[in-house]
């Protein structure tokens, strides 16, 4: 099934007097149950297309259905609609609200759902044991590891069951070991068959993708299958 | 959900959303609440005292009566400049006498001439008391009432006898410890005999008219001891048959003192006919302008505190730009960011609102020792509605910036 078709969608900005164009001309598709990688060098586009996706910003000119709705055309209210149901944000530097706990991060995009308090906590515990954090529910942002940042993050992502995760540079603040514990959990949503579409300027992180699809002046320069995907294999010491 | 019950919930969640700020940011919070509170503590403070004043007025000129008209060489409130006035005939009791037989309206007529004088019981004494000499009829013409004795009779007041009716904060200043009733009071150099004390009038502002510090003696013996007085002008006290008759009553007189007077139909009247009414008027226009400007400048105390809620909101929007973007980025709409922002702000005008209430009518009852103060309930609902509504002003623009943030703009924030 078809989540994301885009056709022929432009991006322009205006800085001062001069016009800048982000994307010039890009036409996709993303099926249900794809992960795919988007790269390219700082510059490319590649945070325009992110955010386009994402439906946090609307394109210049071209079509976006997003499960078979235009949201091209939406105003802002629409959107974060979209956004709240429809898409799980995990961003490099975690965004979570410092002085909330866990549980309360992973409640957050259910409070503005309008899911009522008792049914808001239980999914979100259960969110947060899906990524390995049983015991850390009651934890602040300042209690945790950067890597169990990022899980409370993907929890916060997943709690609202979106049709697709977006997740921009999610190993980017993080060392190797723990960016990879990290790309198991992705690993392990999308073979529950979830959809991700993971934003990298590292290759190797690109290679966990089954598709990337590389972005360079506004336009795709490449999409190709990846031939050898690297699969990460879960350690002892991952889930604690 | 129905669109109520979202609203509500919507609600209720940015309160929760809100409180949650509030407490992780206590001293903050604590600080411009402050500004509030003191706002609203004077504000209320001023309201209380002018209600107060207000209230002590009115007591202060019911003792003048309502229904009782004062006919004098000087006209209370008129644009007749004061020169013109001065030349104008003194009121003597000839004319007081004529004006007796002739009136037919009237309830109580008496006649009253004021004198300075120092008033003394052994070593005590009170300086420049207004010294009242009237009739035994003059008591009727206004509502005093007697703690002990009584005012002096018809007999007493013909034949001048030294007799003598005390305020009561004159007998209090001469007679600290003691009963004033029988005793000699020296007024002047000469000796009156007290027999009567008046309840305690409880007036605040009528200074000389304030008939807790003054003394009722016979006109005749104003004549006879502060001969000074003889070329004075005496007042006629006139009451009339209820507030509702006071315009018959008036245009009787005026006709009457203008025959008394000798006046030609084309000459104005050379007296003045006064009632309490006028009084009113003037206070209301000389002391309700400053009480407005009182209001005024303590309501810039409040503005002050309005302002500095919103260069604290500001800060704190700005602060939290990167939470407002993160907000918006998983679904928050404008209108719950704009609402979690507004009370976020009202919360701490009314918390401080409320606070500055509660302290300012303690401080009331402080104040009340000193200066007459009156809180009004009123004043209650109109301080929390002021402070909700200056939390809600203060806190829109803050709140609006947040609102209509772009949320990939505030994500980037740094």
């Amino acid at each position: 099934m078809n989540i994301i078709n885009i056709e022929h969608i432009s991006k322009v900005y205006q800085v001062g007097s001069e016009e800048v164009h982000a994307i010039r001309d890009i036409s996709l598709r993303i099926d249900k149950n794809e992960y795919v990688a988007i790269m390219g060098p700082s510059g490319s586009g590649k945070s325009t297309l992110m955010n386009m996706l994402g439906c946090l910003d609307t394109p210049t000119s071209g079509k976006y259905d997003f499960t078979g709705v235009s949201v091209s055309q939406m105003t802002d209210n629409e959107l974060a609609k979209i956004r709240n149901k429809e898409i799980g944000f995990v961003f490099q530097t975690f965004n979570l609200l410092s002085r909330s706990d866990a549980l309360h991060n992973v409640e957050l995009p259910l409070i503005y759902a309008g899911i009522p308090a008792a049914e808001r906590r239980e999914r979100a515990e259960e969110a947060l044991i899906d990524v390995g954090l049983k015991d850390r529910m009651h934890h602040k942002p300042n209690e945790l590891s950067g890597g169990q940042r990022q899980r409370v993050a993907v929890a916060r992502a997943l709690v609202t069951r979106p049709s697709i995760i977006l997740a921009d540079e999610p190993t980017g603040n993080l060392d190797s070991k723990t960016g990879e514990e990290i790309m198991i959990l992705f690993n392990e949503i999308y073979e529950k068959g979830n959809t991700i579409i993971l934003v990298t300027h590292e290759e190797y992180i690109a290679e966990h993708a089954a598709r990337i699809i590389r972005i360079k002046d506004g336009l795709i320069e490449a999409d190709t299958p990846v031939a050898n995907r690297y699969i990460p294999k879960a350690k002892s010491e991952v889930n604690q | 959900m129905s669109g109520i019950a979202l609203l509500s919930f919507e609600f209720k969640e940015s309160m929760m959303i809100a409180l949650r700020a509030l407490r992780a940011n206590k001293v903050r919070a604590a600080l411009t609440m402050l500004g509030i509170f003191i706002g609203i503590t004077v504000v209320v403070l001023m309201m209380t005292a002018i209600k107060g004043l207000n209230n002590s007025f009115q007591q202060g000129i019911s003792a003048l009566g309502a229904d009782v008209l004062y006919i004098d060489k000087w006209t209370w409130f008129t644009n007749v400049p004061w020169w013109e006035q001065r030349n104008r005939r003194n009121i003597t009791m000839a004319d007081y006498e004529k004006f007796k037989s002739m009136a037919k309206l009237p309830v109580a007529i008496a006649p009253s001439l004021d004198t300075r004088q120092t008033v003394k019981y052994k070593d005590q004494s009170v300086e420049s008391v207004s010294v009242e000499g009237s009739d035994a009829e003059y008591i009727k013409t206004t509502n005093l009432t007697f703690e002990q004795g009584r005012f002096f009779n018809e007999i007493e007041s013909k034949s001048a006898r030294n007799v003598c009716v005390l305020g009561s904060q004159i007998a209090d200043d001469l007679f600290p410890h003691k009963n004033a009733l029988g005793k000699n009071v020296k007024i002047g150099p000469v000796e009156f005999k007290v027999v009567g004390i008046l309840d305690k009038q409880g007036s605040f502002i009528l200074g000389d008219f304030n008939p807790d510090q003054r003394v009722y003696v016979p006109i005749g013996t104003v004549f006879k001891y502060f001969s000074g007085h003889r070329r004075n002008s005496i007042s006629i006290d006139v009451r009339a048959a209820g507030t509702g008759a006071i315009e018959n009553t008036k245009a009787e007189a005026e006709g009457i003192m203008r025959k008394i007077r000798g006046l030609m139909y084309n000459q104005p009247d050379d007296f003045g006919i006064n009632q309490q009414a006028g009084l009113t008027d003037l206070y209301n226009s000389r002391v309700g302008v400053i009480q407005i400007a009182g209001i005024f400048i303590t309501g810039l105390s409040l503005f002050v505190g309005a302002i500095g809620i919103m260069n604290i909101m500001f800060v704190s929007v700005k602060e939290r730009t990167k939470e407002i973007g993160l907000r918006k980025a998983i679904g928050a709409k404008r209108r719950t960011i704009l609402t979690q922002f507004l009370l976020e702000s009202s919360f701490i005008c009314l918390v401080g609102g409320i606070a500055g209430l509660i302290a300012s009518i303690l401080l009331g009852l402080l104040v009340n020792q000193f200066l007459p103060t009156s809180i009004d309930y009123s004043v209650v609902l109109i301080a929390i509605l002021v402070s909700l509504i200056t939390g809600l002003i203060s806190g829109f623009a803050p709140a609006y910036t947040a609102a209509k943030m772009d949320p990939v703009e505030a994500l980037r924030f740094e």
